[in-house]
């Protein structure tokens, strides 16, 4: 194969480029059910793939207090604090156990980059991604989400997909 | 009554009057209804909605919505600028596109003034539009603006020379030059120029893009490398005129191209009569073909590169269009 192996007719390029444009016009104009790439936002809503990264949810259950997330946080916009409660021994002359309770857990939205760090970290699944995106603020001050807020997300986490086999 | 209004319009002052207002009203009209349909037609080629919310159906107020904002906006005139030259500039560009409408024949006899030098009128007086131009680009005391007026003067400049040559075909086949005058004669010949001056026709379609500074030609307000050219300080009101003269140019441009090689306001199989009353939509629907065929070209291609650019006008354009005026007059002289 040399380097100008077709040789076409000078111009045939800009040609078929016009082609392009016309057709899609025409097919955008007869068939917009069809080829319409865009959809009309506030009316329409598209459904987004499971995977989407739009906030990160919290398990409250599932959180130990490890802060793991808040130390791998690039930004630094998780911001978590606890305190440990003492738990009767299980058996009678055992040892008094600890347990870590969360009181606050919030990840500040205005910092956040979405890199996803902090749930591919999080040991004990307490962090997901969820494909909501609304939730726009006119104060950039309650881009801050506590954790009653990050807990009320967990209902719009998607179904985890299948394992493999 | 009908008396009255005759004796009212025989007046050459409330004549005068009468056409600066139809004028006045034509321009921001087109301007708005080929905004619009650039909107709209881009949003189609590229499988989008285009303006949707405005005035309900179609979006079809988006062009009014637009035109009260820029009435809203502060104008600001940056400190270093040479406020008399920037702000005459807007004024000059829009005042040349409006004085091409002087020439254009609507219908038989509707032209606001035939004059027996009309298409050498017409191409003089879009020159005006570069000085403007110019103007814009030196006084805003910004680089990108400055960059943006130098390559206009190359490109305007370099391209006024095809566009006129194209032109002389036309006249030569017409034996006039008054623009009436080369629609009589193709009517007489009955024929558009365009069959024998497709040459010309295309010649002149080309230079009127660069002219009007539109993709493939817009390296004068190359938004990407220039921010906008010599627009780039302008805003609110200003901003309007210049955005005006763009689409009203792109109209006149298109009427002259269509008075010259496309019959103006003649179609064939139509009688004098049924001519004085379709004329004018007969031109304004070749119009707006030649101004779609503009907005497909703008939504294909891309820029070009400043030599190219001069590649095609000196080296193509130039000797293709004197080669077209010779075979022609060497055809007129011997036929």
């Amino acid at each position: 194969m040399t380097t100008n192996a077709r040789r076409t007719i000078p111009g045939s390029g800009l040609i078929k480029g016009l082609g392009v444009t016309i057709t899609t016009m025409f097919k955008t104009i007869l068939l917009p059910k069809k080829y319409l790439a865009t959809v009309n936002y506030p009316k329409v809503k598209e459904t987004l793939v499971p995977r989407a990264r739009g906030v990160i949810a919290l398990d409250q259950d599932a959180c130990t207090v490890c802060m793991l997330c808040a130390r791998q946080c690039p930004d630094w916009c998780i911001y978590i604090e606890g305190h440990k409660e003492s738990q009767p021994p299980s058996k009678p002359g055992g040892r008094i156990r600890v347990r870590a309770e969360l009181d606050r857990f919030d990840i500040d939205y205005a910092l956040c980059m979405y890199c996803g760090i902090c749930v591919e970290v999080c040991p004990f699944d307490a962090l997901f991604w969820t494909p909501e995106y609304e939730y726009s603020e006119s104060k950039m001050g309650n881009m801050l989400h506590d954790m009653d807020r990050l807990q009320d997300w967990m209902t719009t986490v998607p179904e985890p997909p299948a394992l493999e086999k | 009554m009908t008396q009255l209004i005759t004796d009212l319009f025989s007046n050459f002052w409330v004549s005068l009057a009468g056409k600066l207002l139809l004028v006045a009203t034509m321009v921001p009209v087109i301007g708005m209804l080929l905004g619009f349909a650039e909107m709209k037609l881009s949003a189609k080629m590229q499988s989008r909605v285009g303006p949707y919310f405005a005035g309900g159906r179609w979006g079809w107020a988006q062009l009014i919505a637009d035109g009260v904002k820029f009435f809203q906006k502060e104008d600001l005139i940056p400190e270093d600028a040479d406020r008399p030259v920037f702000k005459a500039a807007p004024i000059l560009v829009l005042v040349g596109t409006l004085s091409l409408f002087v020439v254009i024949p609507f219908g038989p006899g509707l032209v606001f003034q035939d004059l027996s030098v009309g298409i050498f009128y017409a191409l003089a007086i879009s020159s005006i539009g570069t000085i403007g131009v110019l103007m814009a680009g030196w006084s805003s005391a910004n680089k990108y603006s400055l960059m943006g007026g130098l390559r206009a003067a190359g490109q305007l400049i370099a391209y006024e020379l095809p566009l006129v040559l194209a032109v002389v075909g036309s006249v030569i086949m017409a034996g006039t030059m008054s623009m009436s005058g080369i629609v009589e004669a193709q009517i007489s010949a009955g024929f558009p120029f365009v069959l024998v001056q497709f040459i010309g026709f295309g010649i002149f379609m080309i230079a009127a893009l660069a002219e009007l500074s539109r993709i493939p030609f817009d390296m004068p307000i190359a938004e990407s490398e220039l921010v906008m050219g010599y627009v780039t300080e302008y805003s609110g009101f200003r901003f309007l005129f210049f955005f005006l003269a763009e689409y009203a140019n792109m109209f006149t441009m298109s009427a002259i191209a269509a008075t010259l090689f496309l019959g103006g306001y003649w179609l064939p199989f139509m009688s004098e009569s049924a001519l004085e009353f379709a004329g004018p939509l007969i031109l304004i629907g070749k119009v707006f073909l030649l101004t779609f065929i503009m907005i497909w070209f703008r939504w294909t291609f891309p820029r070009f590169r400043e030599d190219q650019l001069q590649t095609l006008a000196w080296k193509v354009l130039i000797p293709l269009a004197l080669a077209n005026i010779a075979i022609t007059a060497t055809l007129k002289v011997v036929l």
